[in-house]
């Protein structure tokens, strides 16, 4: 993976109210191009507050946020920011402004100027990218959430993005159609190299990332790979996070006495560790 | 659920196909024209291009019959009154002080045609013409207000967006009943008044909703670039073809026919 930093936060600070407590408290990270990054924590940690500065929604109140070199407070940079971080939302109606897919799609290239023609070319392939082609004259009221997010994400593609953010966008879809929008966002991030920054409470989702930051009270208190940290099991029920179905099933075996190694954190790797445990080959 | 919204019906005529400018500015026009009719002939040429218009729309006419239903009253009530207060002419039948003259039945044709083909031909654009079509037309068609600080965009914008929740927030009422029902509501029974009451425990969530989900929307589109008019571009196009100036020149026709044989 290349570590060319795309994103640089530094200490940065926000509240909501001049006199709330600190929502995000002097935050530093950096996301670094073609990543996958999960930003978990449970509710009210901050973590949707932290990315909804990432492109420019909401300025720091000290610190600062810089995107690929742009600065969000910056008032002629943050369009270009908004193109390029693009950022798909927890409610599938919410954001829906067209009437049909294809006004949907159009909106926010219409939004930056972009030329009819090209406007046509850029919705065919993003259609395509997301697996909704054909559906171009469908109305919102007749599409699936998931199918209504796989859209959103269309719309965000055709403005040829370099980060998406997916803020707790799986959270009110079904499983099928929560798994349908997280292999197409790791088919962009693994054949556009998309950088992907999920917002998420889902630790499931967060397993299946390259880097985890687990946030709590507006701080960053945790972060590494799923591997590392999901060493601390602990630690992420602390959290208030649900622990992935590996881990717990891992904590399980432990306390009946079956050694299993703590580097198992996916749920082939147990089972792969499990039926040689007994083996004496 | 198929949900229609407003009274569009959709179809492949040749006016479902036209351009909604033409036909805006064509009912625009004829709403004008129809007073210039004041004889038997003039009268003739505005019911035969409504006809016409209901006949190449192909809209079946209960459509066109359920858009004049709520002003079917009007017509009757305008038709008796010319009949019975415009005492000219020969007397057709008379009863005390009743009278029926050829002069009144006449006008009161002349008025009802003219009643008629107005709501006839405007019904024919809602039915003809997708919301979101007219959204695009006026849209064109208000540009040079613009000059005049006129928010014509937003205008739009804000029909389009308006177009789209309906059936959205049509769900959530119908959900938000459901809950309400299971509570024990009753929506169904009561007096007026009682009822009335009902709705309030279903306006309430349903207004909040609506809120909540304005800003998420504005939010959302804030990230996804929208700042307004500036520097936007148009996805969908409104195309103008020789049908377009075709049905033009039609009503050219008709307003000269009208102009040389009015009386």
């Amino acid at each position: 993976m290349s570590r060319e930093r795309l994103i640089e936060v530094k200490d940065l600070s926000f509240r909501y109210k001049a006199d709330a407590p600190l929502s995000l408290d002097r935050v530093s990270l950096e996301v670094y191009a073609g990543e996958w990054l999960a930003i978990i924590g449970h509710n009210g940690s901050g973590k949707s507050t932290l990315a909804k500065c990432l492109n420019g929604l909401i300025l720091p109140e000290t610190g600062t946020v810089l995107v690929d070199g742009l600065n969000t407070r910056d008032e002629d940079a943050i369009w270009e920011i908004r193109r390029r971080v693009g950022m798909v939302f927890q409610n599938p109606d919410n954001q829906f402004v067209g009437t049909t897919v294809q006004d949907d799609v159009a909106f926010g290239m219409e939004n930056h100027g972009i030329d009819r023609d090209e406007m046509v070319k850029r919705m065919a392939s993003a259609l395509k990218l997301v697996n909704m082609e054909g559906t171009e004259n469908r109305e919102p009221h007749r599409l699936s959430g998931g199918q209504k997010q796989r859209v959103a994400i269309a719309g965000i593609i055709a403005l040829q993005p370099s980060i998406i953010i997916l803020d707790e966008a799986t959270s009110m879809l079904d499983p099928k159609g929560r798994e349908d929008v997280l292999s197409v966002m790791h088919e962009l991030n693994k054949t556009k190299g998309i950088t992907v920054i999920s917002i998420t409470h889902d630790l499931d989702e967060a397993a299946g990332s390259d880097r985890i930051i687990a946030m709590e009270k507006g701080r960053i208190v945790l972060s590494g790979t799923p591997r590392e940290v999901f060493q601390h099991p602990e630690r992420l029920l602390e959290l208030g996070l649900d622990l992935p179905f590996a881990i717990k099933m891992r904590q399980a075996l432990s306390e009946q006495g079956i050694a299993v190694s703590p580097d198992a954190f996916s749920e082939e790797e147990l089972v792969e560790e499990l039926w040689k445990l007994k083996s004496t080959i | 659920m198929k949900l229609i919204i407003g009274q569009f019906v959709p179809g492949d005529s040749i006016i479902h196909r036209m351009d909604p400018r033409a036909k805006l500015i064509t009912v625009f026009i004829f709403v004008f024209i129809v007073f210039l009719a004041n004889n038997p002939w003039t009268y003739g040429f505005l019911l035969a291009f409504t006809v016409l218009g209901i006949l190449v729309s192909k809209v079946p006419f209960s459509f066109i019959y359920r858009g004049l239903k709520p002003v079917l009253f009007i017509i009757i009530f305008t038709f008796i009154l010319n009949a019975l207060f415009t005492r000219q002419g020969d007397v057709l039948i008379s009863a005390g002080w009743f009278q029926l003259t050829t002069a009144g039945l006449k006008q009161a044709i002349f008025i009802s045609i003219r009643l008629l083909a107005i709501i006839v031909v405007t019904t024919l654009l809602t039915l003809t013409t997708s919301p979101i079509a007219i959204t695009d037309g006026l849209e064109t068609l208000l540009k040079p207000l613009k000059k005049w600080r006129f928010p014509v965009h937003e205008f739009a914008l804000m029909m389009s967006i308006a177009l789209r929740f309906i059936p959205t927030l049509m769900e959530e009422t119908e959900k938000i009943m459901k809950a309400q029902m299971a509570r024990g509501v009753d929506f169904s029974s009561g007096s007026l008044v009682k009822r009335g009451k009902a709705i309030i425990p279903l306006l309430v969530p349903l207004f909040v909703g609506a809120f909540k989900r304005a800003e998420d929307l504005a939010m959302a589109m804030e990230a996804r670039g929208y700042r307004g008019d500036v520097g936007r571009t148009k996805f969908r196009l409104l195309k103008w073809h020789g049908r377009d100036t075709g049905l033009l020149s039609v009503l050219a026709v008709l307003t000269a026919a009208l102009i040389l044989m009015r009386g």
